[in-house]
């Protein structure tokens, strides 16, 4: 893929990636993947539209496909909730992995949600456990897991899809601890500063790449995805053709060591002195 | 839409400060009485402290520090501390985190919000996590889940249980998306902790909630709250903000998440001890002779 420098400000980047002209799921599925089938319901409680998920063929290969739900409308965001998920959702997005494990088919999880949904419903059914029981559960899945976050990668609700052996970031995308409104809230009570606070979250794809949580960044025409929606399909579908190839090649064990790995070493801290410590 | 949800809040919030003020204003001292934030009844500090930091009308089980915790929980002199010494780097340059940092450290006499270190329960060994909501309401960022992952990996290694006594706001937006990833770091230690056979019992305590209900705090297998502490992911005010409507009082009392199944059993502080010794003993793991 080209070198490509991307001049964009968070905040550009953000309010880009919220237009509703930002490809979804639904227009890149058909240009990267051949029969996708959709698989419904987490055999518990229902089937969460905020979460799509189901096989298909990437070249050759069979994957299973997860995706938040974005919509480009008043009425596909209604029925997806705008990307939000339940509980329901995340364990439907786990039964399908669980699914995938079984059959050592890569899975493949595409992340674009502001956030897990936070309504009473949601609390009720778990909204916590079932995000935990996602990360615990995909940190040990026997199949490689390939994420990529298509444009929000919004908080705990995000990275219930993110717990991968490989992470890419769309070049506009953004990965956060919380939205930036919340953040600029939460910290300065004044939720107008969201603009502030995205540009100092450090949230952007080269932020990703920098802070060891990305390993890919994918190239989007200048001005945005939405200027060129069959190259950037392209561009995603190499770059899960060169991972899928190169994850399915280890072993098990090499496997799940290195995605160990690669989370057992995110974190910014120092130790002064050792006498405190047993060993 | 967003701009209503956020008035809703707004208004809810002032509302509380409001209240807050007005009972500043009334004689009470405030190093002298504790009011009691679920009851509101008010007992003098001093009895409430006797009464180990539990309200003497309601049984609503307060916040303690890790110290106390851990005095209440553990042997005598068994506790041997793990990375004291850990303190976090400011990896989105937040304004001003070391020094609202170093000021806590002064205030708390601890250099983050979780203390980690190996024990005895009744003589059974055990490797133990305390968080401290006095620290930056013991939200999670590098230094919370290093040690936390630390010590699980501790347990795993010497095969004894894991107990961690939780409380947090979540995530530590302080921090960015580093703190993000600790949920998943600590998640996935714990995943390994399972894989090896080894026993993990998560304590909520008041407030466990966001990015800890969401990570380590619910993989528990067996998951234990303090009766009436605050237990969720998402916070009242957010979904008050969303659905526009005030929460019943109970919403997200550890006794509403006993009633959804999602924890095992509801366990008084005095009993605390007993009750884990008896857990741990019932899953194989024995008393030594010291």
């Amino acid at each position: 893929m080209e070198n490509y420098v991307n001049n964009l400000t968070p905040w550009q980047r953000l309010e880009l990636i919220r237009n509703k002209a930002r490809p979804t799921i639904n227009d890149y599925m058909p240009m990267i993947f051949d029969e996708f089938y959709e698989m419904h319901g987490d055999r518990y409680y229902g089937d969460d539209a905020a979460v799509l998920g189901g096989l298909a063929m990437l070249g050759g290969t069979p994957v299973t496909v997860i995706s938040h739900v974005k919509g480009r409308n008043i009425d596909e965001n209604k029925k997806s909730n705008f990307a939000m998920p339940h509980p329901e959702g995340y364990r439907k997005a786990l039964r399908l992995a669980k699914q995938a494990e079984k059959f050592h088919r890569p899975v493949i999880c595409f992340i674009d949600t502001p956030g897990a949904f936070c309504g009473i419903e949601a609390e009720e059914r778990g909204q916590g456990e079932a995000i935990a029981r996602n990360l615990f559960e995909f940190m040990q899945l026997k199949t490689p897991v390939i994420s990529i976050v298509l444009g929000e990668g919004g908080s705990g609700g995000a990275l219930a899809l993110g717990v991968c052996d490989e992470l890419a970031m769309m070049s506009n995308a953004l990965y956060s601890v919380i939205s930036p409104r919340g953040f600029a809230s939460i910290l300065w009570k004044d939720a107008s500063r969201e603009k502030d606070a995205c540009n100092m979250m450090k949230i952007t794809a080269e932020d990703m790449v920098r802070l060891n949580i990305a390993e890919h960044i994918i190239p989007e025409p200048i001005g945005g995805a939405q200027n060129d929606l069959c190259k950037t399909a392209e561009n995603i579908k190499e770059y899960l053709l060169e991972a899928t190839t190169r994850n399915l090649k280890k072993s098990i064990d090499v496997l799940l060591n290195e995605r160990y790995t690669k989370f057992r070493k995110i974190g910014e801290f120092q130790e002064i002195s050792r006498d405190n410590e047993t060993d | 839409m967003l701009e209503d949800l956020f008035k809703v809040v707004k208004t809810r919030f002032n509302g509380k400060e409001s209240d807050a003020a007005s009972i500043a204003d009334s004689t009470i001292p405030e190093d002298l009485m504790f009011k009691c934030p679920r009851c509101r009844h008010t007992m003098f500090l001093d009895d409430y402290e006797i009464n180990n930091k539990v309200c003497t009308a309601c049984n609503y089980h307060g916040r303690l520090t890790a110290r106390e915790r851990i005095e209440l929980t553990v042997d005598k002199d068994t506790f041997v501390e793990y990375d004291h010494s850990m303190m976090s780097l400011n990896p989105i340059d937040f304004p001003d985190y070391d020094k609202k940092q170093a000021m806590l450290r002064e205030k708390t006499g601890i250099n983050d919000a979780v203390v980690t270190g190996e024990a005895y329960i009744r003589r059974i060994k055990t490797v133990i996590a305390v968080m401290d909501s006095n620290y930056m309401m013991a939200s999670m960022g590098s230094v919370v889940g290093e040690k936390i992952t630390r010590a699980i990996e501790k347990a795993t290694q010497m095969k004894v249980p894991f107990i961690a006594f939780t409380a947090s706001g979540g995530a530590r937006m302080q921090e960015g998306t580093v703190s993000l990833m600790q949920m998943a770091k600590t998640s996935g230690a714990i995943a390994r902790h399972n894989d090896a056979g080894q026993l993990y019992i998560t304590v909520l305590t008041d407030p466990t909630t966001g990015g800890v209900t969401a990570s380590f705090a619910s993989l528990g297998d067996i998951i234990i709250a303090e009766p009436k502490v605050l237990i969720g992911f998402a916070g009242r005010r957010v979904i008050e903000g969303t659905i526009k409507q005030r929460l019943p009082d109970d919403f997200q009392l550890a006794e509403f998440l006993l009633e959804k199944g999602f924890v095992d059993m509801i366990v008084e502080r005095k009993k605390m001890r007993s009750v884990l010794s008896h857990l741990m003993m019932l899953n194989n793991y024995h008393p030594e002779e010291i």
